[in-house]
């Protein structure tokens, strides 16, 4: 390895673990308050409906009618990750979303309509 | 006290049944603000394609009417950058109607969390000529005479324009609240001229009902906008330029489209005391899966297998 290729080669490791870091640590750094934040809308069946409309309008182009993504970057929404995830953990992440992997902003939702969402979530799982 | 008693006899296969309905039919899209001049931070979802005409009428002080539209062209590059083309034209009562030119803009969030205050970075590329009446921001010392120019003479100047945008906007207990502060270089000789925009929406209804309907208070949403330019960099000011105030109304339709309505209101002598604004909007989604589905795989609408 010359002098050259391995600085190189350091910097391009460092980047893609730099980045793997950042897609697997997106869950991880919600704030306490929102974690901790319960759904003002659980155990309400209309707000299930509702999250199901909301869905439907937002949602489903990607993550596909039966919420299972595409295998690929849209990914399965009946998952161990959103099952094992609080109330708060599923909200914050449509209010933040995941620019730099694809996932929007929902923060232009009115939160109602993200909690009705998380409803809808938790209902199908 | 309704949902209670729901939820004490829905059971949970009876719910999903009623749901499957809703997850087979059309969606609605999304619901954008209807700000006519100012931009917020939300940007089209990545794949998805939105054209929208957005009319102008009025009628300047010694002119004629008119109704210019822009057709906004606006797809969704990636989750933080979005593209547009506009195609701008303009018809004018007792004089002639014409194409008046053409704006590429791209809109880019450089934070990719969602924060208090956030910013977007807008650049703009304008090939229009001086008959362009579509107000799509007011800048330097515009005002109505420009308007009052017949087409014959106004169409000779053209105008190859640079335009950068500090977008600020939040999204706070529901509402939208954005600023914008323009800037404006037409790339031969004038000097920088800035304007500015300002808009707060909030939809009527926050929570979704559970029914579908299309009169339904969640469908609507209202607000208001304001603009206007400052001068240039010979005279950064807001006199000698037109400022506008002007309430604001959305409406999601079923089947992705968006009507919105906007009478504005000219603040100054140098401003169209009104001018009426029409936007008509329909997104189409993952316009992408259109050519990948077309080599044999899936369904576009990825529907329920």
């Amino acid at each position: 390895m010359t002098r050259r290729t391995f600085p190189i080669l350091s910097i391009v490791l460092s980047a893609t673990l730099a980045l793997a870091a950042g897609s697997s640590s997106r869950w991880q750094h919600i704030p306490a308050k929102d974690h901790a934040r319960p759904n003002p809308l659980a155990g309400n069946a209309e707000a299930v409906v509702a999250g199901a409309l909301v869905y439907r309008d937002h949602c489903l182009e990607c993550h596909r009618a039966n919420a299972q993504g595409d295998g690929h970057k849209r990914p399965a929404l009946r998952s161990d990750r959103i099952r094992t995830a609080t109330d708060g953990d599923i909200e914050w992440f449509l209010r933040q979303g995941d620019l730099g992997h694809g996932m929007p902003s929902w923060s232009s939702l009115p939160a109602a309509q993200r909690w009705q969402v998380v409803a809808w979530l938790r209902f199908i799982q | 006290m309704l949902s209670n008693a729901l939820n004490r006899f829905i059971s949970p296969p009876i719910l999903l049944a009623a749901c499957l309905p809703i997850l087979l039919t059309q969606p609605a899209l999304t619901q954008d603000k209807p700000y006519f001049v100012t931009y917020s931070h939300d940007l089209e979802e990545p794949g998805n394609l939105e054209i929208e005409t957005k009319t102008a009428l009025a009628r300047p002080n010694g002119g004629n009417r008119y109704g210019a539209s822009a057709m906004e062209l606006e797809y969704g590059t990636r989750a933080w950058w979005t593209t547009e083309l506009y195609l701008d034209g303009q018809a004018t009562a007792q004089d002639s109607t014409l194409f008046t030119g053409f704006r590429i803009e791209n809109r880019i969030r450089p934070l990719m969390r969602d924060h208090v205050v956030n910013p977007v970075l807008y650049v703009e590329y304008e090939n229009t000529s001086g008959a362009d009446k579509t107000i799509l921001e007011v800048v330097g010392h515009d005002g109505q005479a420009d308007l009052a120019e017949p087409n014959g003479a106004s169409r000779r100047e053209h105008q190859h324009e640079g335009e950068l945008k500090l977008i600020l906007s939040s999204n706070v207990k529901d509402w939208n609240i954005s600023e914008n502060f323009i800037s404006e270089k037409n790339l031969g000789h004038d000097p920088w001229e800035f304007g500015y925009a300002v808009g707060a929406t909030h939809p009527l209804r926050s929570a979704v009902s559970g029914r579908e309907c299309t009169f339904c208070r969640e469908k609507f949403i209202a607000g208001a906008e304001a603009y206007g330019g400052l001068g240039d960099t010979f005279s950064l000011t807001m006199r000698d330029t037109s400022h506008y105030i002007a309430p604001l109304l959305g409406w999601q339709l079923p089947r992705g489209v968006r009507l919105s309505f906007s009478p504005g209101f000219g603040l100054t002598s140098t401003s169209l005391s009104r001018v009426y604004r029409v936007g008509l909007a329909f997104e189409f989604n993952q316009v992408g899966n259109w050519f990948h589905n077309s080599q044999g795989s899936g369904s576009s609408r990825g529907g329920a297998q």
